[in-house]
């Protein structure tokens, strides 16, 4: 069985969370696999980061280079050629530096590429089994990879729980000196911060979110009248922030914001994997639709199949008397 | 030997005579006028062709009713009577200020069968004008100045109040008036000191002007008098030539404007007259971009604009604070031609109109209800410019994304839902009916006396499909033989068309036709008044078509459909006229008479009914679009119908049904308003001839709360 | 910094390639398995282009517009796929290629992207834009065509300005944030969705280019070895279509309105959401 290398990403010498699900998902392929964590970077960020990692990870590659303080997948790219073995099976979770890193990484290594994995079946000798998805999730996919000269594997957040497992004492390996000068044609200039909006939707313990169901810009109010209720915000998707209706600051999901409410009531939205990438801490998920057959029945705790443009208001009166009627 | 004051032909005007002087300044003064409207024609003759010339009996017809009779202008009372007053002074005063002219020129001018009795009678009807028309004048000042009507006004951003030229305008006829009649009053007064004492109309202005004179010396006689005609044809020619500079140009304009209106209602006017269908293809540039684009007969109208502000009053699309404003549009176009085609100078620009003039959102925002064109006075038209203008759009590939959904799915799918054709019958299946009820699909080995031609929404919505089962079993009771295209039916395009998108719209429709044809259908019903004016106007050699409630109103007359009594004699119903239905087509009776046929029902009629409903908001793609407005149209009109009284709202058009059951939850309304339709309600209350028909509610999918009855 | 956010153009002529891709409408169709569970119904689908994709044209256009330049659309597939062309060609794209070759068939992203190395080695493009990912796609083909042609690359590219010989772009990140980079052309750039307002193109227009030549390229014409596409040639393969067995999910609430309500209310307070 090949090596299995799981690709670390860090923030501010912060592990994320998908180094856990990627250490999962090695599990899949090989239960037996001890997979290597791969981390780029520089200085005492990088540090603090090996360091957690030795504790989940029985084998930690640290390669630490100036030019990788800032995660610029061109030049991550080249690093991680000159380290990695051929043949091995590289976990990257897919995001928005996977989706950057992965495909030309897995040429410049000659082996496969499969974007988004959700599912990992099995390995038949150097095939591996995988699930994925299309048409915006409405069906899935089994795909048969090649992995004889090598698979580079994009893991989609959140598909593979991360397991309890016992700490352990792993070694940091660095492998910087293997890297050599890094240049490329593409440099990073700087992160431009999205606007602060008037509402820090990750502050909040109780989220009303809305999504495509929604309909209209002005229906948005009857969201806002049951957050107001409930003392939470209105938070929503992405298609809500594309038509203008709500600023990109109350966006959840991958290219929004990441929030952690106890009670997550997503109002409208059919649940696609990028919003509900935005969403941690296993929060209480009610979903309301009307459409009985929404992907977001699959994640909530508790399903409501309604108009939200009728149940909404009904709620919020309710709610309002119950007050009433305590005070 | 009474000695009249001489004719100004006679008298010296520093160092001039008068003779001459007259002439040189009637010459001068129709030049320059001819200059002028020389110049104001320019854009016309290069604009594009407009077909105007046909149907001359029918067109004058129009003018009587129109220009003539002043049809329009009792719609706003007090303005009205000011303006038919005005209109009459003018056209009767007439005669009296082209034998003025004259009398300048020759010194014993005077027109035939003056002097006799008939000329007499003239006179003093002429003296009774010009004093009502002074009257009016001051009467308009005042309501300028003192009682601001609100349509008068000009927002800010539209530029400077036009209140100011109103004034010197109203002040220039009111002059006027004072000279003509001063120049008689002069002339009497002079009589009367030798004791011939003419008679002139009681209480006129010449009457009063000359009981001032009445001690007055003659030599001041004199000077007043021929100061007087001076001062008359002065007056007189500077009105004919400022009058093209702004919206006195209505005055020469008028009369072709009318002549040269529109005829034919609830038609889109083709791309290009003259081109038919077929060559379209080839047209270099669809729509309207740069000015040059208006036909000529769109340009007449920006001049015809008399800025009265009816349009723009009555326009949804402005009392919801959309961008737009008829008059506006109309004013903007005329003061970019007046800057474009100056009179001394380079002419023509060529510039586009939206981005400098217009703003896309302004194009997009009307619904095209066709209150405009209902009000204006001048029969100024609006629609066909705004589609002009939209095809201008939709040619450069400038659609709002959300309306650009929706056009590729009716292109893709044939209904703007993006959902497949083969589920566009389901709606008809049996098991969604309360009680057994046959639709037909017309596809080949089905055929049928009558076509229900269904639409995109009424095909596809949850909540409308209801709407489509109850016209089905309407027409089942009261036996027609009837089936609907199912599959092959694309939506109608009626808005399609109307949003710019001809080459799509002409693929629908002959889609449509064909598969009309091919049903062999002798005649065509529908309860989408849009589908309905599309398959009256925009497609040609189809069967006759009717409205659902024009059905309804024929079998409840002759017996056929009888009504059951309401159970809940509370509820008070207001009828709504959808803008396709009764503005466009003229259905007014015919839902009326429907809903007082069933016995127990109170209805009552809101403020702006019949020619004058409000609109709901639109249909078709329009409810794709996201206007920036202050409010919707549709919670205007539920306030309305709850002004009036009612708790119900009755509607016989689907868009306008979506659009009301909106209003009613965003205003809050609910429980105090519901919206029923026309066909739902009278399915509910018709007496079943199936003995198996329950006749009840529509049990699977229809309104949230239908009305308690 | 609002300024950063359309896109600038700067002073070089730009040639740009852009890889288009024919999928089925996911607005416009109903996208189910077929009958024998394999496959999804492929009978009633309406076919357009990428969405994507659309957005990638309509910024080259953007760019060729205010730099200069020209736009090819191009598209590996079948005869079939010449509509997509055609309607890119109508929004504006100066010329539209279509590559196909029965060798072709069955191609995985690797293949796909190995076809167009051969093709963009045959011109000379400054810059090749492709859109994030297809309907049936997994992200890849832009990433893999850079990494080939040894291009730079960036992908969520939401935003561009032309500068010399160079491109300022920004990426899409968490958190509605914006990474700012310079990058040097030649290059590859995958698009995000609304980086711009794409032009409508209506029957009108696509009817103008009825009837402009498309070339057509083949395996031959572009020099490419059969072994390194098409189904031999692919590392990566889709078995089949399925929808999974729906798991536990969500507690659904029975009830009538005001019942479902009452227990919503009761759990919530329970989670702690109701102070």
């Amino acid at each position: 069985m090949a090596r299995i290398f799981a690709y670390i990403v860090h923030k501010a010498g912060v592990v994320d969370d998908s180094a856990a699900e990627l250490a999962a998902a090695a599990r899949k392929i090989d239960p037996a696999s001890s997979p290597i964590a791969v981390v780029t970077g520089w200085g005492a960020e990088l540090d603090a980061v090996c360091e957690t990692l030795r504790a989940s990870y029985n084998e930690v590659w640290k390669v630490a280079n100036e030019a990788l303080a800032y995660p610029n997948a061109e030049l991550v790219r080249q690093a991680l050629v000159k380290v990695l073995p051929s043949g091995g099976i590289v976990l990257v979770p897919h995001a928005h530096f996977g989706m950057d890193l992965s495909p030309g990484l897995s040429i410049k290594m000659n082996s496969a590429f499969v974007s988004d994995v959700l599912g990992i079946l099995g390995v038949e000798g150097s095939s591996l089994k995988l699930v994925r998805q299309e048409f915006g999730g409405q069906v899935s996919a089994h795909v048969r990879c090649d992995a004889s000269a090598g698979a580079v594997l994009n893991i989609r957040p959140g598909a593979f729980k991360p397991q309890e497992a016992a700490p352990v004492n792993g070694t940091i390996i660095d492998k910087s000196a293997e890297v050599g000068a890094l240049s490329a044609k593409r440099r990073y200039l700087e992160t431009v911060v999205a606007e602060a909006g008037d509402v820090d939707i990750t502050k909040h313990a109780v989220l009303v979110s809305v999504g495509r169901g929604i309909q209209e810009k002005d229906n948005i109010a009857i969201a806002q009248e049951l957050a107001d209720m409930l003392g939470a915000a209105v938070s929503c998707s992405r298609p809500v922030v594309d038509a203008k209706w709500l600023p990109k600051s109350r966006q959840v999901g991958s290219s929004g914001q990441t929030v952690k409410p106890k009670i997550y009531m997503a109002c409208g939205m059919s649940g696609s994997f990028q919003h509900l990438a935005g969403l941690k801490g296993n929060p209480f998920i009610v979903a309301i639709n009307k459409n009985p057959k929404a992907p977001i029945f699959q994640v909530a705790d508790v399903g409501i199949i309604a108009d939200i443009l009728e149940f909404l208001p009904e709620l919020t009166s309710k709610i309002r008397e119950t007050k009433q009627v305590s005070a | 030997m009474v000695e009249a004051l001489q004719s100004p032909a006679q008298a010296t005007y520093w160092l001039i005579s008068g003779q001459t002087l007259f002439i040189i300044l009637n010459l001068l003064g129709l030049a320059c006028f001819a200059y002028i409207v020389t110049r104001r024609m320019t854009p016309l003759v290069g604009g594009e062709r407009d077909f105007r010339f046909d149907r001359p009996f029918l067109r004058l017809a129009r003018v009587s009713q129109f220009w003539l009779g002043q049809w329009k202008h009792p719609r706003y009372r007090i303005a009205g009577t000011i303006h038919i007053l005005i209109f009459a002074g003018f056209i009767l005063l007439a005669t009296r200020a082209f034998s003025l002219l004259i009398l300048g020129m020759s010194e014993n001018f005077a027109l035939p069968d003056s002097s006799g009795g008939i000329g007499h009678v003239y006179e003093i009807i002429a003296d009774y004008a010009a004093t009502i028309v002074f009257l009016c004048m001051i009467a308009a000042a005042v309501r300028r100045i003192v009682f601001r009507p609100a349509r008068y006004e000009v927002p800010a951003k539209y530029g400077e109040p036009h209140k100011t030229d109103a004034i010197f305008l109203l002040s220039l006829i009111a002059i006027l008036m004072l000279s003509e009649s001063l120049f008689e009053a002069s002339k009497a007064a002079s009589l009367a000191q030798q004791g011939h004492t003419e008679f002139l109309a009681t209480f006129s202005l010449a009457w009063v002007l000359r009981s001032m004179l009445s001690s007055a010396s003659l030599s001041t006689l004199w000077n007043l008098h021929r100061g007087a005609y001076l001062l008359d044809v002065l007056t007189f020619y500077f009105l004919l030539c400022y009058r093209p500079f702004g919206i006195q140009f209505h005055v020469e304009t008028s009369l072709f404007n009318v002549y040269f209106a529109k005829l034919d209602r609830g038609t889109v006017k083709p791309v290009r007259w003259g081109v038919p269908d077929e060559q379209v293809d080839q047209v270099k540039s669809f729509g309207v971009k740069t000015f040059e684009d208006f036909t000529w007969k769109h340009m007449l109208d920006f001049y015809s604009c008399a800025d009265c502000g009816r349009c723009s009053d009555n326009c949804p699309a402005n009392a919801v604070g959309r961008p737009l404003s008829p008059r506006f549009l109309t004013i903007k176009a005329r003061d970019y031609s007046f800057q474009h085609y100056p009179m001394f100078g380079q002419a023509g620009n060529g510039t586009p109109l939206v981005g400098g003039i217009y703003s896309e959102d302004e194009v997009w925002s009307c619904t095209t209800c066709g209150a405009c064109e209902e009000e204006c006075p001048l029969l100024i038209e609006y629609i066909d410019k705004i589609v002009d203008l939209r095809r201008g759009l939709v040619d450069e590939g400038n659609v709002p994304k959300s309306i650009q959904k929706a056009l590729k799915a009716l292109e893709g799918r044939g209904n703007p839902y993006g959902k497949m054709e083969k589920k566009r019958a389901d709606w008809a299946k049996a098991e969604g009916f309360p009680a057994p009820c046959d639709v037909k699909v017309l596809n080949g080995k089905k055929a049928a006396e009558t076509l229900y031609f269904v639409d995109s929404i009424t095909s596809y919505d949850d909540r409308i499909q209801a709407i489509g089962r109850a016209t089905a079993r309407i027409l089942d009771n009261v036996g027609t033989d009837f089936g609907i295209l199912g599959a092959t039916e694309k939506d109608s395009g009626h808005e399609v068309r109307r949003f710019g998108e001809e080459m799509l719209f002409m693929s629908l429709r002959d889609n449509n036709v064909d598969a009309i044809k091919a049903s062999g259908v002798q005649r065509i019903v529908t309860a989408d008044p849009h589908a309905y004016n599309a398959l009256k106007h925009d497609y040609k050699d189809v069967p006759p078509v009717e409205h659902i409630s024009q059905v309804i109103a024929r079998e409840v007359k002759s017996g056929n459909l009888k009504l059951n009594p309401v159970e809940n004699r509370d509820n008070v119903y207001a009828y709504h006229d959808p803008c396709y239905l009764g503005r466009h087509n003229q259905v007014y009776d015919d839902p009326r008479e429907v809903l007082d046929g069933i016995p127990g029902l109170k209805r009552v009629e809101m403020t702006r009914c019949r020619d004058r409903s409000f609109c709901c908001g639109g249909g078709g793609l329009m409810l794709f679009y996201e206007p920036k407005e202050e409010q919707r149209m549709g919670v205007k009109r539920v306030q309305m119908a709850a002004e009036a009284g009612a708790n119900v709202i009755v509607t016989a058009c689907p868009f306008c049904m979506v659009n009301m059951e909106d209003a009613i939850k965003v205003a809050g309304m609910e429980g105090k308003m519901t919206a029923i339709d026309l066909a739902e309600l009278v399915a509910q209350q018709m007496v079943c001839k199936r003995a198996t028909d329950g006749g009840g509610a529509d049990r699977l999918a229809g309104p949230a709360k239908l009305v308690t009855v | 910094m609002e300024d950063e956010k359309k896109t600038n153009f700067g002073s070089a002529t730009v040639e740009i390639l852009v890889c288009v891709r024919r999928v089925p409408d996911t607005s416009e169709n109903e996208i189910q398995l077929n009958a024998a569970g394999n496959d999804i119904e492929r009978d009633d689908l309406v076919y357009s282009v990428n969405e994507p994709d659309n957005y990638a044209v309509e910024e080259a256009l953007q760019i060729a517009a205010k730099a200069g330049g020209n736009v090819t659309v191009v598209t590996v597939g079948s005869e079939d796929d010449e509509e997509v062309l055609r309607r890119e060609m109508a929004m504006g794209a100066n010329q539209g290629v279509l590559i196909s070759d029965d060798a072709f068939i069955g191609s995985d992203g690797k293949g796909i992207a190995t076809i167009l190395k051969a093709f963009v080695q045959k011109g000379k493009y400054d810059l090749v834009l492709t859109g994030i990912q297809a309907e049936d796609g997994g992200a890849q083909v832009g990433g893999m065509l850079a990494a080939l042609l040894d291009y730079p690359f960036a992908s969520l590219v939401n935003s561009i300005s032309v500068l010399d010989g160079k491109l300022k772009i920004s990426r899409e990140i968490e958190g509605g944030n914006r990474e700012m980079s310079e990058i040097d052309m030649p290059c590859v750039l995958s698009i995000q969705t609304g980086i711009n307002e794409p032009r409508y193109v209506g029957m009108r227009g696509i009817r103008q280019v009825a009837s402009v030549e498309i070339p057509t390229y083949s395996a031959s014409d572009l020099g490419v070895a059969p072994a390194a596409v098409g189904e031999a040639g692919a590392n990566v393969k889709r078995v089949d279509y399925f929808v999974p067995a729906l798991g536990k999910g969500a507690e659904m609430l029975q009830g009538d309105r005001e019942e479902i309500i009452a227990k919503l209310i009761e759990l919530m307070k329970a989670k702690g959401g109701m102070n």
